[in-house]
């Protein structure tokens, strides 16, 4: 029975990670003191904000969680499962209460 | 683990008396460790479910009450929450670090590793306190004592006030309403920021014993899982925060023309 040894990511790429992290952190703060504008209604500062919220959240996930270098089949359908069914709740919800007044 | 033939002839609780953390009703080593992973990522997508319904309030709140939410989100200190979250990234770093310490079989490294994440993990319950007295301070919990007075003060054009100088009826209706509806940030902020903090003082106690169990040299490179999947939940809660800071902290920091 072959037993798959288990991936040992470098002390190298987890200070890179941290790095990255720490940075998108400072990042998100100054850009929000900065006026992006709106198009078509939508505010560009929180596009930016969540947009490097889900960098780091992803790289999170990946490295430091450990779902890039897992063997278990499981756990990426799962995940996506979790993340799919959030987005539905969000999505639709947002949808019927922002055009619930319209008209 | 390699005579999987003879099943039958094997008595069926065999424990594995070479390796006494393997569970009899497990293979080898590698399911046992993909079965607690898998379990946990089980958790987390509940957890994913938990929090999504209150940012799913969040959201639509935050829609339909947009300038109050501007400006409650204001009044929370961006400097103290910018730091709290750098904070809290660090204490994902030394969890990773101490996985990997735990897979090279540094013990000491382990237990150090460990230590520093406790250490970030009070130190940004800490701060929070002191967040949380702030807004005890401006009256900003939503109880009977709450008052958002300054809110309207500061913000007279944003709330549309200063157009409204002329009509005291209406000008006194909207006051109450930006008093309702900013009672409904603070609400979901203080409900937001309360369970991430529950979820924070459960992993500090979850990591209490983790730290007790490396120190006492329980995880070797082949069996560290519980310290694994302790992980796993540390880096969901610095990840619910992630999404947190900016939605709380930062709805409209531009400058007010």
């Amino acid at each position: 029975m072959t037993e798959h040894s288990e991936h040992i990511a470098s002390a190298k790429l987890y200070w890179f990670i941290w790095l990255v992290l720490i940075v998108g952190t400072i990042i998100t703060a100054l850009v929000a003191r900065v006026d992006l504008g709106t198009y078509h209604g939508i505010d560009a500062n929180t596009v930016v904000a969540l947009f490097i919220a889900t960098c780091k959240a992803t790289v999170v996930v990946l490295i430091f969680m450990g779902v890039k270098y897992t063997h278990e089949k499981m756990t990426k359908p799962i995940l996506i499962g979790a993340i799919f069914w959030l987005l539905l709740l969000l999505v639709l919800s947002l949808t019927d209460y922002s055009t619930r007044y319209a008209g | 683990m390699s005579d999987r033939a003879g099943i039958g002839e094997t008595p069926l609780a065999v424990e594995h008396e070479d390796r006494p953390e393997l569970r009899h009703h497990f293979a080898d080593v590698e399911q046992q460790r993909n079965a607690a992973t898998l379990g946990m990522w089980w958790f987390l997508g509940t957890e994913i479910m938990f929090f999504g319904g209150m940012f799913c309030a969040y959201l639509v709140y935050r829609r339909w009450y947009f300038p109050e939410f501007a400006a409650a989100s204001r009044s929370l200190s961006l400097p103290i929450g910018t730091f709290n979250t750098t904070v809290l990234i660090c204490s994902s770093l030394t969890v990773a670090m101490s996985v990997r310490a735990a897979q090279l079989g540094n013990r000491k490294l382990q237990v150090r590793m460990l230590l520093l994440t406790l250490l970030f993990g009070l130190a940004f319950l800490g701060i929070k306190t002191k967040e949380w007295g702030d807004k005890y301070k401006e009256h900003h919990i939503p109880t009977f004592a709450f008052n958002a007075h300054d809110l309207i003060e500061d913000n007279q054009h944003l709330f549309g006030l200063d157009k409204l100088q002329g009509d005291p009826v209406k000008l006194r209706e909207r006051e109450a309403e930006i008093q309702q509806h900013s009672k409904i940030f603070f609400s979901l902020y203080f409900a937001l920021t309360g369970m991430h903090a529950i979820h924070m003082i459960v992993g500090v106690g979850i990591f209490v014993v983790v730290t007790w169990m490396a120190y006492k040299g329980r995880f070797t490179p082949e069996y560290h899982t519980p310290l694994e999947i302790a992980g796993l939940y540390w880096h969901f809660v610095d990840i619910v925060w992630i999404y947190l800071f900016p939605l709380l902290y930062l709805i409209d920091r531009k400058p007010i023309s």
